[in-house]
């Protein structure tokens, strides 16, 4: 029943785009964020400067583009992480520009980090009830009185369990975040973050420096996202995971959006190959980033092989 | 050497009031600096200014004991607003350099010349407490066991100082409990991680900053009434950085370890001082290693060393949690 559901949302979200222009900007039927002409330049260098865009309700949308792109600056400004210098953006058709960036999340625009941001030196379970919205006990006077908080922190430590038990961390629940994989902080804090009941997910490279093993079940839990009804808003780098999870791609490079279009083609648009081929980061992973990956390989066949011997 | 001096000081150090006012003043820098990483390095301005907003209610203004108590309270909480609305918002080394440049700004005006009418210069101000000591509960004589003995008086500003410390105990305890330390203790880790979650962690930071600044106040308090007088050198950043030195002793981010890391500090510094003085004094050790002068400059030498072994060997302090410095190290 579940692969059935899985399809019908996968179709609805990928009829939506059929037949759509891949111009940038190009407008969408039912869209959640619209942006407008948001400029932000740091000194002589200008790192975002998106003419229009419009992100489709319900879907999950890739943003990629070669480093520096200004993909993570772009996420800075739309979640009131840094203030633009210029431009517009509605949220559900409210105007989130100058919005700060606890109001952002109280909005249900909630974002990662592509540096994880788990909170080491408190429990896992401790991080999950931190995501919590309208909790009576974070008020200076209530958190005296136990009694005021304990029923909504008992609710809202069940619905974290539930989240932990999706994302396998629960056995981790009482361990500090610190002492988590890297792979598994990245899980946490995508569950975090559902804990704060986001109506648009905005994570920012979700599966970097993640084991491969990790990534199927992250991949899983994003398409998940889209299955309760979220919508999916994320940079990647890696073009195979682009293909296997988004219903729409928007190609940034030098700040602006340059491209759009579905994942199977976008690849092969001329504007995006002369993107990817201009910037002297080309490659998906950088070299040193590659270099490791292949010393990490080696040092794991090499313990296999003491192993058996 | 008389032993027995010796020891009678140094047990009626690890109550004293000294030790209370030191601990109030930690409580208060823990929930700042302990739990929600806030570099407050002026804490002594916030004693000072409840110090001071008591003693020249009553002795400059000759208004009412309970009013100076309500003004002391409102100069800390504007201080606290007037540190921290420019400051919290910006990176945390910011709040450290305001803070300890406003606590000296506060301790120059209230020794300065010019405002010798109201704060009385170098000398300071007495005769405010006589209200306080009116309601002493204790009949004139001498309390305690033995030897170690306290007047009426102390052991009435004894009673109401480690009255407060256990209330502020109570109430750093709860709030650590709940949701609300939760938040705090997130903010210390990460602000932006704690933003994304919804939390608007400036109204947070000012909440500790105020709260910490209230509990500090206290101690001001107490510090006023158990001298009976207010000089503007007690409140310099000696001061603050004793403070610290307790919150560190005992272990940030733990209930009572300001409580035992102040009692530990007053104790060390007083056996080691009154050691070494009795030990010049008696010729146990000679003049020409030590006169009875030096040995106080040395006492804080030795305390020093003594703090250093304590972070090599014991960093998360000695209450902390070892587990918590080992994620440092990660
Ligand atoms: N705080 C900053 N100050 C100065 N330059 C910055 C800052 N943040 C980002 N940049 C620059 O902006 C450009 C875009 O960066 P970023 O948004 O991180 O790219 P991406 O996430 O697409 O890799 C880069 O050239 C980067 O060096
Ligand atoms: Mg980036």
């Amino acid at each position: 029943m579940h692969a059935d559901t899985t399809t019908a949302k996968k179709e609805a979200a990928l009829a939506v785009f059929a037949g759509l222009e891949t111009e940038p900007g190009v407008p969408k039927p039912d869209p959640i964020l619209v942006i407008d002409k948001v400029v932000r330049r740091f000194g002589g260098l200008t790192a975002v400067d998106v003419d229009h865009v419009e992100i489709q309700r319900g879907s999950i949308t890739a943003l990629i583009g070669p480093n520096g792109a200004g993909k993570t600056t772009f996420f800075n400004q739309l979640t009131g992480f840094d203030t633009a210098d210029a431009g517009s953006w509605t949220f559900n058709g409210k105007p989130m520009n100058g919005v700060p960036a606890h109001r952002v999340a109280r909005q249900g625009m909630v974002r990662t980090f592509q540096l994880t941001k788990a909170l080491s030196k408190l429990t896992v379970m401790e991080n999950m009830r931190l995501g919590a919205q309208n909790q009576r006990g974070e008020n200076f006077f209530r958190a005296l009185i136990p009694g005021s908080w304990r029923g909504q922190e008992d609710e809202i430590t069940e619905r974290a369990e539930e989240l932990l038990e999706r994302f396998k961390l629960a056995a981790k629940r009482d361990d500090f975040a610190g002492s988590l994989s890297g792979g598994q902080r990245k899980l946490l804090e995508m569950a975090r973050a559902l804990m704060v009941g986001p109506e648009l997910v905005m994570l920012d490279e979700p599966m970097a420096g993640v084991n491969p093993a990790l990534t199927q079940s992250l991949l899983g839990h994003v398409k998940n996202l889209r299955e309760e009804g979220m919508t999916v808003l994320f940079v990647e780098h890696d073009m195979d995971m682009v293909r296997d999870i988004s219903d729409w791609v928007i190609v940034m490079a030098q700040g602006a959006v340059i491209a759009e279009g579905p994942p199977d083609t976008i690849m092969s648009d001329q504007r995006v190959i002369d993107a990817y081929l201009g910037a002297h980061h080309d490659a998906p992973m950088s070299v040193e980033e590659a270099e490791e990956q292949l010393h990490e390989a080696e040092a794991e066949l090499e313990a296999e092989i003491e192993e058996k011997a | 050497m008389d032993w027995n001096s010796i020891f009678v000081t140094t047990v009626k150090a690890s109550i004293g009031l000294e030790t209370v006012v030191y601990a109030l003043a930690a409580i208060g820098l823990n929930v700042q600096f302990g739990y929600a990483g806030l570099l407050n390095f002026g804490q002594a301005a916030f004693l000072g200014v409840a110090a001071y907003g008591l003693a020249v209610t009553v002795a400059t203004f000759q208004l009412p004991f309970w009013l100076g108590i309500v003004i002391g309270l409102a100069a800390t909480v504007v201080l606290a607003f007037l540190l921290g609305i420019p400051t919290l918002r910006l990176r945390a080394d910011y709040l450290a350099i305001v803070t300890i440049a406003a606590a000296e700004i506060v301790r120059l005006i209230f020794r300065a010349v010019k405002f010798k009418d109201v704060f009385g210069g170098s000398d300071g101000l007495q005769s405010f407490s006589g209200d306080f000591y009116a309601m002493n509960p204790y009949a004139p004589g001498s309390y305690g066991i033995g030897s170690i003995t306290f007047t009426e008086r102390t052991m009435w500003v004894l009673t109401v100082g480690w009255i407060l410390v256990a209330l502020s105990c109570a109430l750093v305890y709860l709030l650590m409990k709940s949701p609300w330390g939760r938040v705090l203790k997130a903010i210390r880790e990460d602000e932006d991680a704690v933003r994304s979650l919804g939390k608007n962690v400036f109204s947070y930071k000012m909440q500790a900053l105020v709260l910490g600044g209230i509990i500090g106040c206290l101690g001001g308090f107490v510090f006023a009434l158990g001298q009976a007088s207010v000089q503007p050198d007690l409140y310099g950043t000696e001061f603050t950085f004793y403070a610290y030195t307790i919150v560190i002793l005992g272990g940030a981010a733990r209930v009572f370890s300001p409580v035992v890391g102040a009692a530990i500090f007053w104790v060390l510094l007083v056996f080691i001082g009154n050691t070494l003085a009795e030990a010049v004094g008696s010729g146990v050790i000679p003049s020409s290693i030590m006169t009875v002068s030096q040995a106080g400059s040395v006492r804080f030498m030795l305390v020093g060393l003594g703090l250093m072994l304590l972070l090599i060997f014991r960093p998360q302090g000695i209450f902390g949690d070892k587990r918590e410095i080992a994620l440092d190290a990660r």
